[in-house]
């Protein structure tokens, strides 16, 4: 579990997060969301430590992360994985030698077990055959499986996404959802997604945390954002009409079926 | 506000070159892309620097013979003018200013790039120490291997004057070669393979530095590969002023 609490940060004298407190839950898929320039990028980054906040307390079970010692820093990441907004793949790497990365960093694996263990991986985000290919030779999608597949390397405890369909078609949209949501739940990670994408909300939303102009405005799971009564979450998720004949549908009908592609 | 911005700029530089020379996080990773980078910085840069020795040394072959051109001065000078040019100067500094073209701009280019890409965030967050692990083996790579293309560009320059010996009428070749090695001093190559790891030291880390804090896009990758280019050549002639007092004098 990460918890956040009155985290404060700002750029030249303006406050980009006011006093930010939330939650992030083991085992589940917690979302950020808001629209651009609200904060959600600034507050991921602080939650993985690229930015100080001025103020608060990020703590990943516990341990505060503004407090730590540079050691302890450096342990705390070797638990953490993230998928990047551009994939972020070493482009003079296949993908096999993206998704070995980490292993050959940080575990005494012998070279076998590295390879068992990328390959694992790799089948896991459906990507065998593809793990002699550079980056530069494969689809936007399969990047960001390739991401997937080197963030969980390590198995790690924490998962951090940055607007992982950001770019992608709806269909492989949904397959990153899927797949991000299936990996939570298999390994318990504590998942933090920073996403726009309302498909992702609506569709693998168990614990979103919404942002607007630096403050948290709301959090709730995404059977409760259909009845919400915050003006300004309605007019950001329901901004289009599709999503406004589904909260209607939701309305008449309780729920909707959800649906694997 | 200019000495501010310079006086901050070094600051940065020196906490940069603090991170860069810590100790590897694998030894093994750390020595297999050192050999890559004498590969792509050292090997990759032969052929430029055999162009342009062969030419150059032809050159300053033919420019020493139309300019020296005297009764009184004797024709070996020739051969002895084109060797000293070569080993106390162009070996070295010209060849490095060259080279910060090349080689400055492609690692700038590389490690902005890889900023931009969120690649270098993404070494961070897994806690690769990113300055250490891209940087120190370029630097490494690029100052060993620099004193064997100080060599290349001496024995390529020299051979090109021969060129000019054998295939024109300007200087006889048993000249040439008499004056290549009349008044020999071994300290000049000395002087040149010092001054030359010198300059190394600078083109890798100045475009390093410059790549390293890219910030934006395409356009600023552009801008930092250039300004380590330009840099690099500033830093390199000032040293070369510096270095020429210290060793000659």
């Amino acid at each position: 579990m990460i918890e956040v609490k009155n985290l404060t940060k700002s750029f030249d004298g303006r406050t980009v997060l006011h006093g930010v407190d939330a939650t992030f839950y083991t085992g589940k898929t917690n979302l950020i969301i808001g629209q651009s320039g609200s904060g959600k990028t600034v507050l991921m980054k602080s939650l993985v430590g690229l930015l100080r906040p001025e103020e608060g307390q990020i703590l990943f079970d516990g341990r505060d992360l503004l407090t730590m010692k540079r050691d302890e820093i450096a342990a705390l990441r070797k638990e953490i994985g993230m998928l990047f907004q551009g994939s972020a793949l070493f482009d003079s790497e296949t993908v096999l030698g993206n998704v070995m990365f980490p292993l050959t960093m940080f575990t005494d694996m012998s070279r076998a077990e590295q390879l068992e263990r990328a390959m694992f991986c790799l089948e896991r985000v459906n990507l065998i055959g593809a793990e002699n290919k550079y980056p530069a030779e494969i689809s936007g999608g399969m990047q960001k499986r390739v991401a997937i597949a080197r963030a969980i390397a390590l198995n790690p405890r924490y998962l951090f996404c940055d607007e992982p369909n950001s770019g992608l078609d709806p269909k492989t949209s949904i397959l990153i959802d899927e797949l991000l949501s299936d990996i939570t739940h298999e390994y318990g990670i504590t998942t933090v997604i920073n996403t726009h994408d309302m498909n992702s909300v609506l569709g693998i939303g168990e614990n979103i945390i919404f942002i607007n102009k630096g403050h948290r405005e709301w959090v709730g799971d995404m059977s409760q954002i259909y009845n919400t009564s915050n003006e300004a979450l309605n007019d950001f998720v329901f901004a289009t009409r599709l999503f406004q004949e589904v909260r209607e549908y939701v309305a008449e009908h309780g729920t909707i079926e959800k649906r694997r592609p | 506000m200019l000495l501010t911005n310079s006086l901050a700029t070094f600051g940065r530089y020196c906490l940069f070159m603090k991170r860069v020379f810590s100790l590897p996080d694998r030894w093994s990773v750390f020595a297999r892309r050192t050999v890559a980078e004498v590969m792509k910085l050292g090997i990759d840069s032969i052929p430029l620097v055999l162009i342009i020795s062969v030419f150059i040394g032809a050159v300053i072959a033919i420019q020493m013979q139309l300019n020296i051109a005297s009764p009184l001065i004797p024709a070996y000078s020739v051969g002895l003018a084109t060797r000293d040019i070569v080993l106390l100067e162009f070996s070295n500094s010209i060849l490095c200013l060259i080279l910060a073209g090349k080689v400055g701009s492609n690692i700038a280019s590389e490690i902005g790039t890889m900023r931009v890409t969120e690649q270098i965030d993404a070494l961070e967050i897994m806690g690769v120490n990113s300055a250490n692990y891209l940087v120190m083996p370029k630097i490494i790579a690029f100052v060993c291997f620099m004193p064997v293309l100080v060599i290349l560009c001496m024995a390529t320059s020299l051979i090109g004057g021969y060129g000019v010996a054998v295939f024109t009428d300007l200087i006889t070749v048993s000249k040439y070669l008499y004056g290549l090695q009349a008044f020999f001093q071994e300290w000049y190559v000395w002087y040149a393979l010092i001054k030359s790891l010198f300059f190394a030291f600078i083109i890798a880390t100045t475009s390093s530095f410059y790549g390293y804090y890219v910030h934006g896009g395409a356009l600023e990758v552009g801008k930092a590969s250039t300004d380590s280019v330009v840099s690099s050549s500033v830093f390199i002639l000032l040293f070369d002023v510096i270095l020429t007092k210290l060793l000659l004098q």
